[in-house]
């Protein structure tokens, strides 16, 4: 079942002169949808809105389906626009429910995205045409076959597409730092000094519903959030400062997607779940390891710390 | 590529009966014949193949889905109450794994190991949510995002790997994700049937445990009921839901089964009993509606048939609800809007006698116009829905209080100039700052809280700014 591990086929050989160009593509491409991904996931951690990362990924089908549909395409600015919108949507209709009815936030999460989800299932299975788009791309994703397209450029449109992306994502988050940080951590001090909660929410929405169709046709609608959350809970488990953690999670997504390739090489498997997977293993090592949080170092400190009790009991008799 | 099509064992036909319908109307008559043979062909032949269950295949999935809203609309009205909705969703993805393996163990769809895998991968992806949640501080939300896409990654990754190796029979397993009622056999459907019977059951016999452990669980300990116990074994039996869910609506949509029913439920009831209740009731609805649906055309997948028509139904009961719906809620607030206009009204008819000194009855309707800041036009809509309601006797242009009115307005007046007087005298609020608030609490003070303040007050007679304060004497009718 499982192949013999042979450094050289598995870990060489994807960075001869031959393959390189494929490795790089691939592995780019992981990176920059895993980063994006996993950078704004670290937002949506510190707000505990882990769960409307999952909705949005999984309620954005519609929009995409429907501008597929529309205009036969599955990159550019109208799937954007259209997935955007899906995303938009989702999070009005989610406030909606809780505002007007007793449905608790987790219960309108769950009955908005499944909705939204089937109704986008329902228009794939009644898909036909030009564009690829079925089940099974939604399901797992299509990373070696879009990172490997040809464009007008050297690169990939998708890539590119990613690549602007991750870029506009940085630079956003870095120029409402301000907005962001306040109003995650404390809603009332934004409110008094002018920042829009409200604002900055729904316009962190729209965003990331960008950043989830951008990843879509790569990795597929379920591995997004895992793209989402690994990458910042393994970074908030290393450290509690936000720029730091910022940081580590473009780290996590790197050596993600290169060990993910790897593995799904050696493997011969999925490559976006072989780069979960290996997201998964180094949050696994970051839990047991974290020096402030993991396992092993905590239970030193307890050991320590009671040595020390029973050291200072017996000193005092 | 659509291999849900390729489980179904209904006949394909050449032609949507949508399409066909709308083709019906707006082809020209030549036609219409025609195509409409074509779509009723299709469309009745179904239906009657699923209302005479005739075709082995209609029974199985009408059963199984019937025995699947039962199970799913009792558990999911646990994790609704709950609060942790979205536990339902990461146990689905997290049965993947469990899933693979199963199938990798007989490399058929066999129920039991596929069961066993499933139960045991979501019982692992139940206890990695609480360890991380203890060890760490991650918050439960992410925990459940971590647990439910990276098992989900694993479940995808052993999937492709299956797939790889024995690429013809993976078609089966890949109806996992997305569900195929049509595709339910005789074993699948015992199991299901296994499995609600069992969840069932032990709902029954531990609901009064269940039932503590859900809403108060400090108490629930204090009485020596374990509630992490009853918590994983709530994990297991929604695993066990999730598992026999997969078949039909796929992984995806599982929660959806789960979720929507309960909060339909929700709506329409505070009794747990009658939630649980409601929600299988309408579990089993949904389902047998959305297989029905899906049935009805070629190529139509069933688990988002069902889904859409569980959230056709939840918007239904979320606007007509008698309690809680949104337009019973807006009925109410318009009615509470008018009647507190009405009283307004009666109010300044009140307050235009006294300042006459009651010598004169009948008041013009432009001065109640003036009393209350309202134009020509509004005052005479008030009038007119004041006359309706039998408060006030119109003559022309002059008004004058019904009896009913005049013992209305003197309460409302008395509510006001009371509150006034209690805010001041027991709250030690300035009497420039208690109009506001006795401006809207005059219009829902009952009698009880009036006797004792007046008790508390010992009957007074003018209020903070030196108005009197009426007695509203009640008739008793024994």
């Amino acid at each position: 079942m499982i192949p013999e591990f042979d450094w050289g086929v598995f870990l060489s050989e994807p960075w001869n002169s031959y393959q390189i160009e494929t490795t790089m593509k691939i592995v780019g491409m992981g990176f920059l949808v895993s980063a994006a991904c996993g950078w704004i996931g670290v937002f949506l951690i510190v707000r505990r809105m882990a769960l409307i990362g999952d909705a949005i990924s999984h309620s954005v089908l519609p929009g995409i389906v429907l501008a597929a549909m529309l205009f036969h395409t599955l990159s550019g600015p109208w799937i954007i626009i259209g997935a955007g919108l899906a995303g938009f949507l989702t999070t009005v209709f989610i406030e909606w429910i809780q505002k007007h009815s007793r449905i608790k936030s987790d219960a309108a999460i769950g009955i908005v995205f499944t909705s939204l989800f089937a109704l986008g299932i329902v228009m794939v299975s009644q898909m036909k045409g030009s564009v690829h788009l079925d089940a099974d791309c939604v399901l797992f994703g299509n990373l070696a076959e879009v990172a490997t397209r040809n464009g007008d450029f050297i690169l990939p449109p998708n890539m590119i597409q990613a690549a602007i992306v991750l870029g506009l994502t940085i630079l956003l988050s870095l120029m409402f730092y301000k907005e962001l940080l306040v109003s995650s951590f404390d809603p009332i001090l934004a409110r008094s000094i002018g920042i829009r909660a409200g604002l900055v929410h729904y316009g962190k929405m729209a965003w990331l519903s960008v950043i989830v169709v951008t990843a879509f046709e790569a990795v597929g609608s379920v591995i997004v959030i895992a793209m989402l959350i690994i990458p910042g809970a393994t970074a908030l488990l290393l450290s509690d400062k936000l720029r730091v953690a910022l940081v580590l999670s473009l780290v996590h997504a790197l050596l993600s997607s290169v060990i993910g390739y790897h593995l799904a090489l050696w493997l011969n498997s999925n490559i976006p779940a072989a780069m979960v997977v290996a997201g998964l293993l180094l949050f696994g090592l970051a839990w047991v390891f974290s020096p402030s949080q993991g396992i092993i170092p905590v239970w030193m400190a307890r050991r320590d710390f009671s040595e020390r009790i029973a050291l200072s009991r017996s000193g005092r008799k | 590529m659509n291999w849900w099509s390729s489980e179904r064992r209904i006949p394909v036909s050449n032609c949507y009966w949508i399409v066909a319908i709308v083709f019906l109307l707006a082809a020209p008559s030549a036609f219409a014949a025609r195509i409409g043979d074509l779509s009723e062909t299709t469309v009745l032949e179904q239906a009657a193949r699923f209302f005479t269950f005739q075709d082995p295949a209609v029974r199985m999935a009408l059963i199984g889905c019937i025995l699947l809203g039962i199970c799913c609309g009792l558990l999911g009205t646990f994790i609704v109450v709950r609060q942790f909705a979205l536990v339902g969703d990461t146990l689905a993805h997290a049965v993947l794994p469990g899933i693979a393996l199963g199938y990798l163990w007989s490399l058929e769809k066999a129920p039991l190991p596929l069961f066993i895998g499933a139960v045991a991968a979501g019982i692992i992806g139940a206890v990695v949510v609480s360890l991380i949640r203890q060890t760490t501080k991650t918050k439960r939300d992410s925990a459940l995002g971590i647990v439910l896409g990276g098992f989900y990654g694993v479940g995808i990754l052993l999937i492709s790997i299956i797939q790889e190796r024995y690429p013809r029979d993976v078609a089966g397993l890949k109806s996992f994700l997305f569900g195929s009622a049509a595709a339910l056999n005789e074993s699948d459907v015992w199991m299901i049937g296994i499995i609600t019977v069992v969840s069932v059951v032990i709902l029954v016999l531990f609901y009064g445990q269940f039932k503590v452990v859900s809403f108060d669980g400090v108490y629930a300990r204090s009485i020596g009921i374990s509630a992490q116990f009853f918590h994983y074994l709530l994990m297991l039996l929604l695993a066990w839901a999730v598992v026999a869910a997969l078949q039909a609506v796929g992984v995806v949509l599982v929660s959806a089964m789960l979720i929507i029913p309960a909060a339909t439920a929700y709506l329409l009831t505070d009794r747990l009993h009658w939630m649980l209740l409601l929600s299988t009731c309408f579990g089993i609805l949904v389902a047998a509606v959305g297989a029905f649906l899906s049935f009805l055309g070629p190529n139509l997948p069933t688990g988002p048939f069902i889904v859409l028509t569980a959230s056709a139904v939840f918007l239904l009961v979320f606007a007509f609800a008698p309690r809680h719906g949104l337009v019973s809620r807006w009925w109410r607030r318009l009615k509470q809007t008018r009647q507190i206009t009405r009283e307004n009204s009666l109010k300044a008819i009140y307050h235009l006698q006294e300042a006459g000194g009651f010598a004169e009855e009948w008041i013009t309707i432009e001065k109640l116009s003036e009393q209350r800041h309202r134009s020509a036009e509004e005052t005479q809509q008030e009038v007119t829905s004041l006359v309706k309601h039998g408060l006030v006797l119109r003559d022309g242009n002059r008004l004058q209080f019904s009896p009913t009115g005049k013992s209305r307005a003197a309460e409302i007046v008395r509510n006001h100039r009371l509150w006034e007087l209690y805010l001041t005298d027991r709250a030690n609020i300035a009497p420039d700052h208690v109009h506001d608030d006795a401006e809207k609490i005059e219009h829902i003070l009952g009698e009880e809280t009036i006797r004792r303040m007046e008790e508390s007050l010992n009957l007074p007679a003018v209020d903070p700014h030196g108005s009197q304060i009426p007695q509203v004497k009640k008739e008793v009718t024994s």
